[in-house]
């Protein structure tokens, strides 16, 4: 048994049951800035980590740091290496989130962010970017990111409409229909890849993921979608504990379900799908991440969700540095990273653990 | 405090209906029992009560209200509902499982203190749980999980609690425990108190009133005495000649079998 004391309140709280305490989050937090200066710091070009930590502090407000380092260096850290390793942070916080997310609103353990059609969408809308004999660039979209985008929230809509049965949306119909769309989506993507000709294997790499592109307007037009979608679901971390019980119960409970359901879609979607749309549909973080979570920390989703995002960004911003270090110059897409090196390390935590986590 | 009331309410699952024209109301401070065969929808009664399924006709009033326009979480802090056992996820604790019950008063923005997790701890107290706290529910028998839930409608601090079958897997000693915790506050909080109940003579013991349902219709409604009858049962339940007294108090009893010799 543990005490809590507030003041005059004294509360014999049965052991167990405290939530995460503040030093848990302190101390991801200081780690994920840490393998974000380090991934930073290493590349083709080698950069010492104490001169990468000057560069990047040097940018902060109120911060002023002599410069002993040359403008070449500078660029490289921090217009080319910084964009990416952030994109992947919060590619990799976006997708943990929203799996987590998903798997908490389904009930259901196999849930990942592409499981009711956001990244056969998205490759859908890419593919014809791809195939298009144009290219443009609106207010920072170029053609592929943008019908990617599009492609993503198109399928799922329509899923979501196929699922509906009047005001009610039914989980395991979503499900259903979510999964014979992108059955559906998938056939057309795979045909008019193998008569795509010489841009095939671009889009097999686009399809597989990869940061090589990331620049700072990509960012720019990711962070918000991330930063908000973030804020919104962690605010419902303790209906999505309710919602564990089952519907019925929840809604005795005052969760409005049907309201809940639509918000953490409506907000799981979103930022995978602007995710996928600039870095491909990278698979794996959003499933295997949660549960690594769960696994470690335990499932109340108060913990899980933010716990997730930060995980997630520590995991894609180290994958992504195997992904271009490993057989440099050459890139590995990430999609192939991911899985190899987070399956392993997933397993030997489930084997570790034998309590239930879902 | 609230009154329950269903004005001409029929309820059904996909335009079948299994009640129909109910009229029933269940004011405060009274401990209200529903009885009647499997199936006769007594816990479709709880459902509508709870806006879980809108009724096919009818008005059902909360405290007055029309329920359908009661927010969810309002209504969360009016009436409160012991489901009968439901699969519980394994990866909470008997206590987290009793806070939920504050999830109603709580904000977005806003978690537990001090003060819910007394009122928690002092609800599993009433319920006998508190030695239960921090046991996974997976690892929890069937009369445990029952006293967990109704633990956790107290903590919601309602106005009314339905019951669906809260005595099926209770032995007899807890059976009393939670009818004597429920009629307690009945009287001294004023609850409204609704239970669907299978033990006919628990429901005589306990309830000031019964309403026994047959055939989608009230068969019967009033004091025990009047609707537990040997006519009543007979029609209802095909049992002969099998309502006694009890010696004590009075109060109608049920003895199947007892009649054949």
């Amino acid at each position: 048994m543990s005490i809590k004391q507030l003041g005059e309140a004294s509360v014999e709280l049965p052991k167990g049951i405290l939530r995460q305490r503040w030093y848990v989050y302190a101390i991801i937090v200081v780690l994920v800035l840490l393998v974000l200066v380090l991934a930073t710091s290493i590349g083709s070009v080698s950069v010492p980590f104490s001169t990468t930590f000057s560069i990047l502090a040097d940018k902060l407000p109120f911060v002023d740091i002599t410069p002993t380092w040359s403008v070449n260096i500078e660029t490289i850290i921090f217009d080319i290496r910084l964009p990416r390793v952030l994109m992947a942070g919060l590619v990799g916080a976006a997708l943990a989130i929203a799996g987590a997310t998903y798997q908490g609103l389904f009930r259901n353990p196999l849930a990942d962010p592409y499981l009711i059609g956001v990244a056969q969408g998205a490759s859908l809308g890419a593919v014809i970017g791809f195939l298009l004999p144009v290219s443009w660039n609106l207010a920072g979209f170029g053609l592929i990111p943008l019908l990617a985008f599009v492609g993503a929230l198109l399928a799922t809509t329509t899923v979501y409409l196929l699922a509906r049965v009047g005001k009610a949306l039914p989980v395991t119909t979503l499900i259903l229909a979510g999964v014979a769309l992108s059955a559906l989506l998938s056939s057309i993507v795979s045909y008019l890849v193998i008569s795509s000709g010489e841009s095939m294997k671009a889009i097999i790499f686009w399809l597989m993921g990869s940061f090589a592109l990331s620049d700072w307007s990509e960012v720019g037009i990711v962070l918000p979608y991330v930063a908000a979608g973030v804020v919104v679901i962690t605010l419902f971390g303790r209906m999505l504990n309710v919602m564990q019980l089952d519907e019925e119960q929840a809604q005795q409970l005052g969760v409005n379900v049907e309201r809940l359901k639509i918000i953490l879609l409506a907000a799981a979607t979103l930022i995978t799908a602007a995710s996928v749309a600039f870095v491909g549909t990278i698979g794996f973080v959003g499933i295997i991440i949660p549960h690594a979570v769960r696994l470690v920390w335990g499932s109340d989703h108060r913990s899980l969700l933010p716990l997730s995002v930060l995980i997630g960004a520590i995991f894609m911003i180290l994958t992504d540095l195997i992904a271009r270090t490993i057989l440099s110059p050459t890139e590995i897409p990430i999609g192939v990273i991911t899985a190899i090196c987070g399956a392993p390390f997933f397993l030997y935590l489930l084997r570790r653990r034998k309590k239930a986590i879902f | 405090m609230i009154e329950l009331e269903m004005q001409k309410v029929s309820l059904g699952y996909n335009h079948h209906p299994i009640l129909r024209d109910m009229n029933l109301k269940v004011s405060p401070g009274e401990l209200v029992g529903l009885i009647g065969p499997n199936g006769c929808g007594k816990s479709t009664l709880i459902k509508a009560f709870s806006h879980i399924i809108n009724p096919m006709s009818g008005r059902i009033l909360v405290d007055g209200r029309v329920i359908s326009v009661i927010p969810r979480r309002e209504l969360a802090r009016l009436v409160g509902v012991v489901p009968q056992i439901p699969l519980l996820p394994s990866t909470f604790s008997a206590f987290e499982i009793v806070l939920m019950g504050r999830n109603p008063h709580l904000g977005l923005f806003q978690s537990e203190g001090p003060r819910d997790w007394n009122l928690a701890l002092q609800a599993m107290q009433k319920t006998a749980t508190q030695s239960l706290a921090d046991r996974r529910v997976n690892e929890l028998s069937g009369g445990e999980i029952q006293c967990l839930l109704i633990a956790r409608a107290l903590v919601q601090e309602t106005k009314a609690i339905l019951l669906d079958e809260p005595t099926a897997n209770l032995d007899i000693g807890r059976q009393v425990e939670i009818l004597d915790l429920m009629k307690d506050l009945c009287r001294t909080q004023n609850l409204t108190v609704l239970a669907a109940l299978h033990d006919l003579n628990l429901a005589a013991q306990y309830c000031d009133r019964l309403v026994l349902i047959h055939d989608g219709r009230i068969h019967a409604e009033g004091k025990p005495s009047e609707v537990i009858t040997n006519k009543n049962i007979k029609q209802v339940y095909g049992a002969e000649n099998c309502v006694y007294t009890h010696p004590v108090n009075g109060l109608p009893i049920v003895l199947v079998g007892a009649a054949r010799k």
